[in-house]
């Protein structure tokens, strides 16, 4: 390969970001895949809140709602959490029960960059719910370094 | 021609201080909510640290911070408001965090502070957090007239390949953006701050650090006479304006 | 030690929904970061928080590399009767640590 003053410009870039390679990195569909074992997701009931624009990436509050009467007959069993575009999709499985008295969950996340945040309820009828939420990230510029 | 331009930058810094605003006001409000809860606020865990090393002996012959001066939330209530301070000893102006190097030197004795280091954040984040409300009320005595004279001066003179001063930007571009970010007024009202670059707990020296690398200029070593000036400056600044420690800011 | 902040109602009455929020001093290093050398520093986060109410699991939740530093979590439960109310967390190199308080239920 012919190594260009562009390649050269882009590669410190890269070397800041070893993320695995994209054949052994586990994708956001692969991660609600194994979330949901398969079942289908239906579109309502959980509320993913979390500001639509970001200033910093690294402490970002989501909070996680789930329209449910939470009793025995009834609840949240568990919320996960998956992001689109960081290194691992991965960011929070929580398990509830009725005892838990409503279906929330607040936390601080990390986002990467801008990309889809998903959130997805297993409720106790086995039932799969979910929402996508589209977060920027906005590009800092007095970063140390 | 430099001098002409250094009086109009004074001109701007008048008219700024008088709406002056926290970087608090400038964050997004889920930014501000993180601040104002302490149940959420990780600044907290340090001011909690610097509790426990509050009345914890540097060595078992030594006193603590409590066993001289008792209760902090009265005996350290308004103090770091009131620095930098004149030092005596010293014969020079002497920050928060100085003190507490020179307190466990010459009084504790144990193990040194290192600056930016954990215990130091811990107890300056205790200390300024007693503070937190008052108006800063920096003294006015002739050693810290002197300080910030020398504190502005820097802070309206170019430094660095980028040839720009502190004034530059937060005086003449606040509220204006830098890429995605607002350029706050500079302020130092909330230091040590939780930074969320830094995901944990820094000094006003730090930051100053990081305008400074930003900048492409050779920054000032901690604890220098040049970065306490200009904090001494700032605060001067920021007269009157409420001590938000610990800060959160992006 | 870590150092902790958590808040929980120190008295309650029976039946009512409570919030708690726990906030915890830890790096949460993900493992994709380089130091000043440009060499990778090992992953070392706290993986699981578990909250116990009178010995009985009533929250738990796996962390990843994607939890923000200095962890915070908040939940709800029922406040069903005194008792102790424990909060743990799990992590890399070893990492363990279990605060408790008690809530009084009228």
């Amino acid at each position: 390969m012919k190594i260009t003053r562009r390649v050269l410009l882009a590669a410190p870039g890269a070397l800041l970001l070893p993320a695995p390679t994209r054949a052994d990195r586990q994708s956001l569909a692969d991660a609600l895949r194994e979330f949901t074992g398969g079942q289908p997701m239906r579109e309502g009931r959980v509320r993913l809140d979390v500001s639509p624009l970001v200033e910093n990436g690294n402490a970002v509050p989501i909070t996680v709602a789930v329209e449910t009467p939470m009793t025995a007959a009834d609840h949240l069993r568990r919320i996960g959490v998956f992001n689109e575009r960081n290194p691992q999709p991965n960011v929070i499985i929580a398990q509830f029960s009725p005892r838990s008295g409503r279906a929330y969950l607040a936390t601080h996340i990390r986002l990467a960059t801008s990309q889809a945040l998903v959130a997805v309820a297993e409720m106790s009828d086995g039932s799969f719910w979910a929402q996508r939420v589209e977060v920027v990230v906005t590009l800092a510029a007095c970063i140390e370094g | 021609m430099r001098r002409i331009a250094f009086a109009l930058l004074a001109c701007c810094s008048v008219a700024v201080a008088e709406e002056r605003r926290s970087g608090l006001l400038d964050m997004r409000p889920e930014a501000q909510a993180m601040q104002r809860d302490d149940s959420m606020n990780p600044g907290m865990l340090w001011v909690l640290d610097g509790e426990a090393l509050w009345g914890h002996k540097p060595n078992p012959a030594a006193q603590s911070c409590a066993d001289c001066h008792g209760d902090a939330a009265s005996s350290m209530r308004g103090v770091a408001a009131r620095y930098p301070a004149f030092d005596a000893v010293q014969g020079a102006a002497i920050d928060l965090a100085g003190r507490i190097i020179q307190c466990r030197e010459t009084r504790q004795g144990g193990a040194p502070l290192a600056r930016e280091g954990q215990e130091l954040l811990a107890l300056t984040s205790f200390v300024a957090h007693q503070s937190r409300g008052l108006p800063i009320a920096p003294p006015n005595d002739a050693g810290m007239r002197a300080a910030r004279a020398q504190g502005q001066s820097i802070y309206i003179t170019r430094l660095g390949q980028l040839d720009l001063s502190c004034a530059q930007c937060h005086d003449d571009h606040a509220g204006g953006r830098l890429a995605g970010s607002v350029i706050p007024q500079g302020h130092p009202t909330g230091y040590p701050i939780y930074r969320l670059e830094w995901q944990r707990v820094g000094s006003l020296q730090r930051r100053l650090r990081g305008c400074m690398v930003g900048v492409r200029a050779e920054p000032f070593a901690y604890g220098s006479a040049e970065f306490i000036a200009i904090e001494a400056y700032l605060m001067e600044r920021a007269r009157g304006m409420e001590v938000e420690t610990p800060a959160i800011r992006p | 030690m870590a150092r902790v902040l958590l808040r929980v109602p120190a008295s309650v009455q029976k039946g009512a929904v409570i919030e708690m929020r726990a906030l915890i001093q830890h790096v949460m290093e993900t493992g994709y970061r380089p130091n000043a050398e440009g060499v990778l520093q090992p992953r070392d986060i706290i993986w699981n928080f578990t909250c116990r109410y009178d010995g009985e699991v009533i929250f738990n939740a796996t962390l990843s590399p994607a939890i923000a530093a200095n962890p915070f979590i908040a939940f709800t439960t029922i406040a069903t009767q005194s008792g102790p109310i424990s909060f743990t967390w799990e992590g890399d190199n070893g990492f363990a640590q279990t605060e408790t308080r008690h809530i009084t239920v009228t």
